[in-house]
């Protein structure tokens, strides 16, 4: 037996080892033998590593892409809200100054416009128009 | 004429490689496929990669100049295909939540009783479950030098050129192996 024969790493080994060894061979044969010799089953597929790698990649991508893209989405919407809610809310306020606005005005006119002539005053009125015509 | 004579040349090649090619997977195959076994523990894969191997084997079969033995092409394919799937099996540990390698136990069950008495086999086969419990413990690189030399009883110069390391490397790695058998068995022996 070749375990016997050279090599320097069996030289130190005592014979319980050697006969351990001699075992373990005898075992690792006689169970390959027995699944050997049954009759042989359809063998899995592995795909090598080039496909593993590119599909792993792609998935990455998708997933990655996906979830940023939801995200820009969400993100987009919610500026799109604020920048209306601002809007409006600006809209809102130049509304109400223009109401106050115009609130004064319409106040003033009706202030100039509610002041008459005493009627005291009348008769010197008359007179000045006369002389105005001579 | 002297085309078709270059081409019947050719196919006479052609088939004369193939019958030699088919003599060396009759001749291997068994050898490839225990190492694969050992070294796996898992029957399907074991021979999943052995078909593999040859297939490598039959691809390349033009390119092999037989500077070292057929033998030693096939290991080396068959360690390199082993190194593979293992590298691809990290890559995919999404894949494959459990093994189908079985119990270290049960391998040494094959332990044939020989001529010996029930309680020296039992004896016996509790001293091999250690071994396996060893092999299964060492690095990848310990462990094929491990069973090619003393399942496969391959050469130090043969392993080293099935795996490509240098024969000193070979038996640096063979000596620490053989430590932690050493020390396991008779470890618990005690």
């Amino acid at each position: 037996m070749t375990l016997h024969r050279d090599s320097e790493d069996m030289s130190q080994m005592d014979e319980a080892l050697e006969q351990t060894l001699r075992d373990f061979r005898s075992s690792a044969h006689a169970w390959s033998e027995s699944e050997y010799s049954r009759p042989h089953r359809p063998v899995r597929v592995y795909r090598t590593s080039w496909r593993v790698a590119a599909s792993w990649a792609l998935g990455c991508a998708l997933a990655l892409g996906s979830v940023a893209g939801g995200v820009y989405e969400r993100h987009h919407v919610k500026e799109q809200a604020k920048i209306a809610a601002a809007a409006a809310a600006r809209q809102h306020e130049l509304d109400a100054e223009r109401r106050i606005e115009n609130e004064d005005l319409f106040a003033k006119v009706d202030r100039d416009v509610s002041r008459e002539v005493p009627s005291a005053m009348e008769p010197l009125a008359q007179l000045m128009g006369d002389d105005s015509t001579e | 004429m002297t085309s078709a004579m270059a081409g019947e040349a050719t196919r006479i090649d052609g088939e004369a490689a193939a019958r030699e090619f088919a003599g060396i997977v009759e001749a291997h195959r068994p050898q490839i496929f225990r190492f694969l076994l050992a070294s796996t523990r898992d029957v399907d894969l074991a021979e999943t990669l052995t078909q593999e191997c040859f297939l490598k084997a039959h691809r390349n079969w033009d390119n092999f100049r037989g500077e070292s033995s057929a033998m030693t092409w096939l290991m080396r394919i068959a360690i390199n295909l082993e190194k593979d799937y293992w590298r691809n099996r990290r890559l995919q540990f999404w894949r494959h939540t459990r093994t189908n390698s079985v119990d270290l136990d049960e391998a040494s069950e094959w332990l044939p009783s020989g001529e010996r008495s029930v309680e020296h086999h039992l004896i016996a086969k509790e001293k091999v479950a250690q071994v396996w419990r060893v092999v299964a413990s060492l690095s990848g690189r310990q462990r094929t030098i491990f069973l090619l030399r003393y399942v496969e009883e391959l050469e130090l110069a043969d392993i080293a050129r099935s795996t490509g390391l240098s024969e000193g490397t070979v038996k640096a790695h063979l000596s620490r192996a053989v430590n932690k058998v050493r020390a396991e068995v008779k470890g618990k022996s005690r």
